[in-house]
């Protein structure tokens, strides 16, 4: 059962990452994922994706996305009938079910964080139900199919397995908690094994709600430059397959990193300003730093927040310097927002691959067009794609609502 | 061993604001009257149970939080508030670390479609007012402002299963010590595009809105010595609900019908005897009722259908069903309350709570 009451106390479990899946505007690989951070590549261009004439800005980070699907239980007439978020996510799902080799299981939660799930479908729905409110074609469906809990259903189903799907929407730290719920699950022994991650289709609603904000660069995004003036939306996804570390051992599975530690907590200062001294952030990281019995020197890589708007920076970097404390200089932090723009849902579980990748590859991804470091940064910013030892990283995600989320990962060696 | 215990429920719901509301709404047995809702583009309404306006307005509506903030986050605060009580002022004052569940369907789906209506119609006249709220986790985050916490939050989404999920990671959260207590909320605001979602799938279902709440804490998590009031005397019992178990969800897959669902979370329930009750999902509207009414053919003790009466108000609706629930223990009607949702088009999820006598231990 979810829960029981009362309980006998829980011998937390180790938890390990054995399957990943990455599809961003650098590619549907991890290993183009890895090459395009490793190289510092930036990858926006004009969105193609819906009408954006009007609007002050024009770019984003688009996935090019093939019209195969990867072969999965899935039937054809359901795949057809999947929206574009689905279908990154599904793509990122199968590389990250392919590299864990698990086996179809009644028994897999799916845990998945997103901030719109299948928006493109309901926009489609609103447009037909407005323009021609008489014409029924394809509205049943889109109803179904816009819904997130759809898209966890699809992957448990495209992997022939069954369990709980929860979809975490707590905006931009979605992906963060989704790991983070996913690894509380497994270290509480409440599952064996779960599917979790992140993932965002860009859409015109989203897309006209930040550009309304003036949260959009007109330009290029810039995270912690002094001159930044705003974020880059992008989309993609990441899924991981994690176990606890009994498990993988006693299946003899290739470990890729262990996730060693998870905080979260909630900036209630405004609904979309963080506070500046960044106080929930602070102890996001504290908090998950705590739970890996990690001091900050020992992080040897801080994937920030990063989303290159005045007030995020500033926040976040108050954060990581008090959290790091007379360590802060020797702290290598960079955002990889430069690259791929700001994902969403998917930011969280994306970010989070890019520390497995720093972590496996032992190099630090670069922060883009830094011209000038903002003076708030006490930090080491990198800048420029270098290699480097990488035992432990930390990623940061914040998000609408004051949702802050920290996750701590170890190389597995 | 801890247990935990229910320590506060609210409803805002078409009966009114208020989980006295509620009870009068389901003690008549009557279903409360629809309303009529414009549907553009159509000449026939749409009908919908909504909340009734508060007279007079509620206090908690003055906060600066709430000024541009919609319908969907006045209900889940109300409902939050009244489910707290006296113990918002622990949480206000750092005593009480209180987690958020905030468990949706829908959503804030007035402001979304205002807004992509008014991005359709001029994208640069779009207002960046209304945009921020139409995130998922708008509600819970003014919750947490006017609470003044900065303790985890989770915003989940799903059908109404969803709800019972948040009461199972709510008591973990508060079991594993990551909270002292968490508050769990389920909310949704009418709308007339949702109403018409929805009438795709059945004509006689009429969307209602609302919020309900449930605020578990550990039966042993200490009230801070200041506030504490008198101790009880030694050697005397009082009596709390606790939440026992909620069952595994049972997702509908294509090997997993909504039928067998609802018969896998029927079967981890206990069976029925004439002191217990049970507080379906059902609402008399045809076939979507089948799956649950047959997993439940065998139940011999006491049943309530909220719905039946309020309407279908989707995760809110599931948070009235676990309130009544509760509510009926709280009042010592009976021993045992099972709570089943089979929801529209996730899971099937059930949960059990019991009322229990504590005995107070000679000082």
């Amino acid at each position: 059962v979810l829960f029981s009451n009362p309980q006998t106390a829980v011998r937390k479990s180790r938890v390990v990452i054995t399957g990943a899946g990455v599809v961003t505007a650098l590619g549907l690989d991890w290993n183009d994922n890895v090459e395009g951070f490793r190289a510092g590549r930036s990858a926006f261009q004009q969105v193609t994706l819906f009408d954006v004439s009007r609007q002050r800005v024009q770019h984003a980070a688009e996935v090019r996305l093939p019209s195969k699907l990867p072969s999965t239980f899935l039937s054809q007439r359901h795949c057809s009938r999947l929206d574009r978020a689905a279908r990154i996510l599904l793509h990122a799902a199968e590389s990250a079910w392919r590299q864990s080799e698990w086996q179809p299981s009644k028994y897999l939660p799916v845990v998945l964080g997103t901030t719109s799930g299948g928006m493109s479908m309901g926009e489609a729905y609103f447009r037909q139900a407005t323009a021609r409110p008489n014409l029924h074609r394809q509205q049943a469906a889109r109803v179904v199919y816009y819904q997130c809990q759809r898209q966890g259903l699809d992957i448990a189903e495209a992997f022939g397995s069954g369990g709980p799907v929860v979809i975490i929407a707590n905006a931009c730290a979605s992906g963060a908690n989704a790991i983070g719920h996913g690894w509380n699950l497994l270290r509480l022994g409440r599952a064996e094994r779960v599917l979790a991650g992140g993932y965002d289709a860009l859409s015109q609603l989203v897309f006209s709600g930040f550009d309304s904000l003036q949260a959009l660069s007109p330009g290029q995004c810039r995270p912690f430059d002094s001159s930044r003036d705003g974020l880059a939306l992008g989309e993609g996804a990441a899924v991981f397959a994690l176990e606890t570390l009994d498990c993988a051992r006693h299946r003899k599975a290739k470990i890729l990193g262990e996730i060693v530690g998870y905080g979260s907590t909630t900036d209630a200062h405004h609904l979309t300003q963080p506070q500046p001294e960044g106080e929930a952030a602070f102890a996001a990281m504290t908090a998950a730093c705590q739970r890996a019995g990690l001091e900050p020197e020992q992080i040897d890589y801080l994937n920030a927040h990063g989303t290159g708007t005045p007030l995020n920076d500033a926040a976040e970097a108050s954060a990581i310097n008090r959290w790091a404390g007379q360590q802060v200089a020797g702290i290598k932090v960079s955002s990889t927002k430069g690259s791929i723009g700001h994902l969403l849902g998917g930011a969280g579980a994306v970010e989070a691959a890019v520390c497995l990748m720093a972590l496996q590859g032992q190099w630090l991804p670069p922060t883009l067009v830094v011209r000038t470091p903002d003076p708030l940064v006490k930090f080491s910013l990198v800048t420029r794609p270098v290699s480097g030892r990488v035992e432990y990283a930390l990623s940061n995600s914040f998000g609408f609502g004051g949702a802050n989320a920290s996750l701590a990962f170890r190389r597995w060696s | 061993m801890k247990s935990i215990c229910v320590r506060g429920i609210g409803a805002v719901s078409p009966a009114g604001w208020g989980m006295h509301a509620l009870r009068d709404a389901l003690a008549k047995g009557q279903a409360l009257h629809t309303k009529d809702m414009a549907r553009p583009g159509r000449s026939q309404p749409l009908k919908v149970r909504s909340v009734p306006v508060t007279s007079p307005r509620a206090a908690f509506l003055a906060h600066p939080r709430l000024r541009r903030s919609s319908p969907i986050t006045h209900f889940a605060v109300g409902a939050a508030l009244e489910a707290l009580g006296d113990d918002a002022r622990f949480v206000t004052d750092g005593s009480l670390r209180l987690g958020v569940i905030f468990c949706v369907m829908a959503g804030c789906v007035t402001y979304s479609r205002r807004f992509y209506e008014e991005s359709l119609r001029e994208p640069v006249m779009a207002s960046p007012l209304i945009f921020p709220e139409t995130v998922f986790n708008a509600p819970a985050s003014h919750l947490s402002a006017i609470l003044q916490t900065n303790t985890i939050s989770y915003t989940l989404v799903g059908d109404p299963g969803m709800f019972l999920v948040g009461l199972a990671i709510g008591a973990d959260w508060a079991l594993q010590g990551e909270v002292d207590a968490c508050l769990v909320i389920g909310a949704e605001e009418t709308d007339w595009l949702l109403s018409d979602a929805y009438r795709r799938f059945n004509r006689s279902l009429v969307l209602s809105e609302g919020a309900g709440a449930v605020y578990l804490r550990p039966m042993t998590w200490n009230v801070p010595a200041a506030a504490a009031g008198p101790l009880a005397t030694p050697g005397t019992s009082s009596r709390s609900v606790v939440l026992e178990a909620v069952t595994d969800c049972h997702s509908f897959l294509a090997d997993c019908s909504r039928a067998q669902a609802a018969k896998m979370m029927r079967s981890q329930l206990p069976e029925g005897t004439a002191g217990q009750l049970l507080v379906l999902g059902t609402q008399k509207a045809g076939r979507s009722d089948a799956a649950e009414i047959e997993a439940w053919k065998d139940w011999s003790g006491a049943r309530l259908e909220p719905k039946a009466m309020l309407g279908e108000g989707l995760a809110a609706a599931s948070a009235w069903q676990c309130a009544a629930a509760i509510d009926s223990l709280n009042q010592e009607r009976y021993s045992k309350a099972l709570v089943s949702v089979v929801g529209c088009n996730q899971q099937a999820v059930g949960a059990q709570f019991s009322l229990v006598s504590t005995l107070h231990s000679p000082l």
